[in-house]
This record gives structure tokens, C-alpha cells and sequence, in this order.
């Protein structure tokens, strides 16, 4: 068997694009993409809920798809694009999703809304007037325990009317 | 959680990846979606010294039709299937099980090669696949190799594939110009495993069953066919006699235990009835 020292950490250079910005940064490639942008970026919007692929907490867009960033490792970003909550916010002021949520009372806690945005952004990427179902169903990978989705979905319709006037 | 330590390596060819395989045998795993195996690495269930990260070898994220075989590469993801018309209409089976894979983010990742070779019992695409008679191309340094899906599930979580082998392909043969199906699977919620699921597929010529294909999920320790039920259906005509027949013979071929999800008699009579509603909406082509 050929010789292996998986004992010392091996260190790879990855080279991310974060919310637009280039990052190299040195890191051992069992990091999380999660952990990743909190511990090393210091990105903290990105939240770590069930730790387990199944709540969306944690959800960013990597080359604008919506990934659960507990179940990607930081060195499968290298060279790629990540999205990430502190993003979302220009010199203009609050993103539409982002305005939508909090005129709808979109949240309470808050702990899911990072990633509820960025799957909801993704969504009206592709589909800019989603229905209720529709919008119901791209969510159905983030899990929210406070609001009953109610005004979730209400800000998602609203988001989708502003940003299609936008543009 | 943090996996354990291990080597990364992406390489940018097939042979590369296949000679760092060769090299390196059982101690190495291929990361295709990581859906599965990065929560088991987390989870220390798995602890390769060597990750071998396929998705930048390029030519393996065909999905495409060819003589009427369906072929789907290595790296196409759950979502890509499920946008896929390729996969509706007479492979109603596979278009109907992808939307209901885990969720919708897990699905711009995860591959169907990849819950195949993960071979997890309440895995859909072994069942939806194994109703169609789907094989995959599995790929080592000294050649490759065609496994029917059927052949491919060992027992829970092992496959018949070799440690240096990678499936560079899944193929799903010709269902002939009248064909229909469906993926029926009782769920507790978006992104749990089945408490039962059933793929039905059957082609048809002249009006009688040329060939039944039904696999089960979630009721045994792998992906099990019904095979008495496909073959008390060859050559028949798909009435309601048959079609009550056939749920009874499925429902016997299943084996399911009582757990969290439901009792095993319970899940028995879930088989049964998705049998009977899955040939039901097969005979409406």
C-alpha cells in the first residue's frame, strides 16, 4: 500500500469567489463549505441548523444553485462562485427578497431566513412568477418552525412582483 | 461534525481517477453529489484515507437518448432527471420518482449513479430503475463491465462493484413504443425515506403485457423485484383480475419489519394497493 500520512493534516490553496470577492485561503479539505465561510470567512449569516443535510439552514448558492453547505466540502468550491446572505444587500439598500421578508413578517427567530432567501432567489432566477404551490414546493428543502410558512410564501409572491417591475 | 482526515484529490480524467482507485483499492471512495457520503463521513461511518472527487472529469454528465436506450452519465444530478422529458412518458417510472427524491436542494447535487453505488434499501432509483431494466457501466483501469441494476445491491449498502471500478454510466433499454408506468411512495415528509414505495413499468404489444417490471422500496434490506407478480403478468392481459393478482403476489414478495414508519403489515398492504394503482395508471397509455 503506498505511503499515506493521513495522520498531518494535508493543506490545499482553494480559491473561492464569496458574494463576488475572490478568497484564497489555506484549508485542510475536510472543512465544510458551512464552516468554511463562518470559521474561516467569518460569514456568519450562513447558519449550521441540523448539521445533517436535512433542515437548509445552512443553504448558499454555489455558481447560483441552491447547495446545503453542511454537505459540501469548502475544497469543491475552488475556482466556483458562492452566494452567500451578506450578498444580497447593495449600496441601494435592502435585496427585494430581503425588503419582501421583512415587510411580510417573513420570519420570527430568523435562523432559517438566511437560507430560505437565497432558495427563493434561485427559484425566481428561473421561474419569475412562481405559484403558491410552486413557491411551496422549492422550499420544501428549508425547514422554518416559527412562522407556518404562511408569510414566507406571502413574501416570496411579493419579491417576485417587485423584481419582475425591476426588471 | 467534521469528517475524519483524508487526501483529496479532483482529477481532470476518467484515467486518473481510475489509477488513483488502482492504487489506493478499498481505502479510496468516489465523491460524485456527496449527498450520502458526506453525512456518513460525518457521521464517521465512513472514513476513506483517499476522496476522489469525479466532477471535473469531463463527458460524465450526459443524459441523452441513443437507439432509443436512455443513457445517464456519472455526474447527472437528481434535478437534471427531474427537468428531463426524456424521462416522462414511456419511462413515466423514472420521471415520477426523481421529483421525489429527498428534496429539492439535495437534488441539484446528488446523482442517480451515486444512490446507486451507495446502494442505501430505501434508495428510489434502484426500484424505478430495476422496473426498467436499467444496467450500469461500471468502469475500471483493465476495462468496464455491465451490471444489471438487479445484480448490482448486495445487502444493505454494498455493492457487487469492485473498489478500483467507478459506474460511468447507468443505461435503460428501449421500452418499445407503448409503454407507461409510475413511482408511487408514501412519505411521512418531503425528504424522508419511504415507509413503502413501488415502481411499476410495463411495455405492452397487441394489447397484452410484452413485459411487467416491479420493484419495491423500503420493505426489505435492499431494492427488491416482484418477480412472481412480473411474471404472472407476461403475455396477460392487464384486467382487473390481473391486476388485483399481481398486488397480492408483490405484497408477498416484500419484506418488511416494523419501525418508526409503520408496522410491517402495514407497510405489506402499502405494496399492495401502489402495485394495483401504479398497473392502473400503466394501462392508460
Amino acid at each position: 500500500m503506498a505511503e499515506l500520512d493521513t495522520a498531518a493534516p494535508t493543506i490545499r490553496t482553494v480559491t473561492v469567489s464569496v458574494n463576488g470577492e475572490p478568497r484564497s485561503v489555506d484549508i485542510e479539505p475536510r472543512l465544510l463549505l458551512a464552516r468554511f465561510l463562518r470559521d474561516t470567512l467569518g460569514l456568519t449569516g450562513t447558519h449550521i441548523g441540523c448539521d445533517t443535510t436535512n433542515c437548509g439552514a445552512c443553504t448558499v448558492l454555489l455558481d447560483g444553485v441552491p447547495v446545503k453547505s453542511c454537505t459540501v466540502l469548502a475544497v469543491q468550491a475552488d475556482g466556483r462562485e458562492v452566494g452567500t446572505v451578506e450578498g444580497l444587500e447593495t449600496a441601494e439598500g435592502l435585496h427585494p427578497m430581503q425588503a419582501a421578508f421583512h415587510e411580510q413578517h417573513g420570519l420570527q427567530c430568523g435562523f432559517c431566513t438566511p437560507g430560505m432567501m437565497l432558495t427563493a432567489i434561485a427559484l425566481l432566477e428561473e421561474n419569475p412568477d412562481p405559484s403558491e404551490e410552486e413557491i411551496r414546493w422549492a422550499l420544501s428543502g428549508n425547514i422554518c418552525r416559527c412562522t407556518g410558512y404562511q408569510n414566507i410564501v406571502k413574501a416570496v409572491r411579493q419579491a417576485a412582483t417587485a423584481m419582475r417591475e425591476e426588471s | 461534525m467534521y469528517p475524519g482526515r483524508f487526501e483529496y484529490q479532483a482529477p481532470a480524467t476518467l484515467e486518473e481517477a481510475l489509477a488513483t482507485l488502482d492504487r489506493y483499492g478499498d481505502e479510496a471512495k468516489v465523491l460524485a453529489g456527496g449527498q450520502s457520503l458526506i453525512p456518513l463521513m460525518k457521521l464517521r461511518f465512513a472514513s476513506p484515507r483517499v476522496l476522489v472527487d469525479i466532477n471535473r472529469v469531463p463527458g460524465l454528465d450526459t443524459l441523452a437518448e441513443e437507439r432509443g436506450e436512455l443513457r445517464i452519465g456519472a455526474l447527472v444530478r437528481h434535478k437534471d432527471c427531474e427537468r428531463s422529458s426524456l424521462l416522462g412518458g414511456r419511462r413515466a417510472v423514472l420521471g415520477d420518482a426523481a421529483p421525489q427524491i429527498s428534496d429539492p436542494i439535495v437534488r441539484n447535487l446528488g446523482t442517480v449513479a451515486g444512490s446507486l453505488a451507495h446502494a442505501d434499501p430505501q434508495g428510489d432509483w434502484g426500484s424505478a430503475l430495476m422496473a426498467m431494466g436499467g444496467r450500469v457501466v461500471a468502469r475500471g483501469s483493465d476495462g468496464s463491465r455491465e451490471i444489471a441494476v438487479e445484480d448490482l445491491f448486495e445487502g444493505p449498502f454494498t455493492t457487487t462493484l469492485e473498489p478500483n471500478e467507478v459506474i460511468t454510466e447507468v443505461r435503460v433499454p428501449d421500452p418499445g413504443p407503448k409503454a407507461g408506468g409510475t413511482y408511487l411512495k408514501l412519505e411521512r415528509k418531503v425528504g424522508d425515506f419511504a415507509t413503502a414505495a413501488v415502481a411499476v413499468h410495463v411495455s405492452f404489444s397487441d394489447g397484452t403485457v410484452r413485459r411487467a417490471g416491479i420493484a419495491l422500496t423500503g420493505v426489505g434490506p435492499r431494492n427488491l423485484r416482484a418477480r412472481a407478480a412480473e411474471e404472472a403478468l407476461a403475455g396477460a392481459t392487464l384486467d382487473d383480475e390481473a391486476i388485483a393478482e399481481a398486488g397480492r403476489l408483490a405484497a408477498e414478495a416484500a419484506e418488511p419489519r416494523d419501525d418508526v414508519r409503520g408496522s410491517a403489515e402495514y407497510k405489506r398492504n402499502v405494496v399492495r394497493v401502489f402495485v394495483e394503482r401504479g398497473l392502473r395508471k400503466a394501462r392508460e397509455v
